[in-house]
């Protein structure tokens, strides 16, 4: 059954700028101009009835460019419609205007993001670490960071170092093989 | 003809008179009294709670008193992954308990960061303070911990007490 939002997507294409628009099992994903989400949420949340923000996620494209992306998943509760919108940022300049005006739900979304990734959400209340303390210098989440972590020290607050991983990390692989070949293994 | 007053022998007292060691005893009183601390940090905290419960009831072996204060504690039972984050709380926590004090890292995380081969968890409580009981498990059954504890009580049984709690008094008295 497909909950793609057929209306509010030719509404969305008639309004903004949408660069691409991907359908994949019912579900659409519209990736817009960087400067132009807070606008385009608003219009969602107005217009299109997308009262619910269930998730706002940072990813790290390691290598291409723009190097990182915020994905937003709407939701509208009255009609039980998915829309997920995608946007690119570029490394020199990691910045992005918050959607927490829009749905205040995106804050504590927006300040996982900024810990980590590193992508900053102008216009945010509080935009702190949220699962990493104050002054912890690296974003862990980012694909040049070592999975074992890097060592930090932060006088009486916290402290890092890096783990053993003994040949890893050890990592699956996606596939249809069986459980032994997919078991995760150090993969140099 | 004057009669012998008991002076070594007194039949009214005799029978509750116990001769031991001062350690032995001190030893014996610590060991089934352990007040833990208990610093329940992820799902192994799910297993201490229920080892205090009705079913395993640590209770048993005089460990019930779970102490939210760690003043009033005596055991420090590490259940669950430590952050970084967390770390020297836990360790600040640790320092404010009175001697004599233990710890036991219950379970994979806490004893060895566990399967968090990862850049947020300390790769074991040891490496901030000293452990005296490693249990393993995923998380370890209440038994498990049970186990754990009955042998800190056994490795209690054989300090040497007295010398610890007066130790820089008798190291003074050795010049
Ligand atoms: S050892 Fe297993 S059960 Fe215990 S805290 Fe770690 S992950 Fe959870």
């Amino acid at each position: 059954m497909s909950h793609s939002p057929k209306a509010a997507i030719s509404a969305l294409e008639s309004q903004f700028k949408i660069l691409s628009k991907v359908e994949f099992r019912g579900e659409t994903t519209l990736s817009v101009e960087p400067g132009a989400i807070a606008d385009i949420c608003l219009f969602c949340r107005d217009s299109l009835g997308f009262n619910f923000l269930t998730d706002l996620s940072g990813l790290d494209h390691f290598g291409e460019d723009p190097r990182f992306e915020v994905a937003y998943e709407l939701y509208n509760m009255e009609r039980g419609e998915w829309l997920r919108l995608k946007t690119r940022v570029s490394e020199d300049l990691p910045e992005i205007h918050s959607v927490t005006s829009v749905w205040p739900t995106a804050d504590w979304h927006e300040r996982e993001a900024f810990d980590m990734y590193g992508i900053r959400f102008t216009g945010h209340p509080d935009l702190r670490r949220i699962l990493m303390w104050e002054g912890y210098p690296f974003h862990p989440l980012r694909k040049d960071f070592p999975l074992g972590g890097k060592p930090s020290e932060m006088p009486d607050v916290a402290f890092s170092a890096a783990a053993p991983l003994e040949g890893g990390p050890f990592v699956t692989v996606p596939s249809t093989a069986t459980t032994k070949d997919r078991e995760p293994r150090a993969r140099g | 003809m004057a009669e012998i007053a008991p002076v070594t022998y007194d039949s009214k007292i005799e029978g509750n008179v116990v001769f031991t060691q001062l350690d032995a005893a001190m030893n014996w009183m610590r060991k089934n009294s352990l007040w833990p601390m208990p610093m329940g940090l992820a799902c192994c905290a799910i297993e201490l709670m229920a080892s205090a419960s009705a079913r395993f009831d640590i209770a048993r072996f005089g460990s019930e008193v779970m102490r939210f204060s760690p003043r009033q504690s005596d055991v420090m039972i590490v259940a669950g992954t430590v952050t970084y984050k967390m770390a020297l709380a836990v360790k600040r926590i640790w320092d404010q308990m009175p001697e004599p004090k233990w710890c036991i890292a219950m379970g994979a995380c806490a004893s060895s960061g566990g399967m968090y081969r990862s850049y947020s968890v300390l790769q074991g409580i040891d490496h901030l303070i000293p452990v005296d009981i490693y249990i393993s498990g995923c998380p370890p059954r209440p038994e498990a911990l049970i186990e754990g504890l009955l042998r800190l009580q056994r490795k209690i049984e054989k300090e040497p007490a007295l010398y610890n709690q007066k130790k820089a008094l008798f190291e003074d008295m050795a010049g």
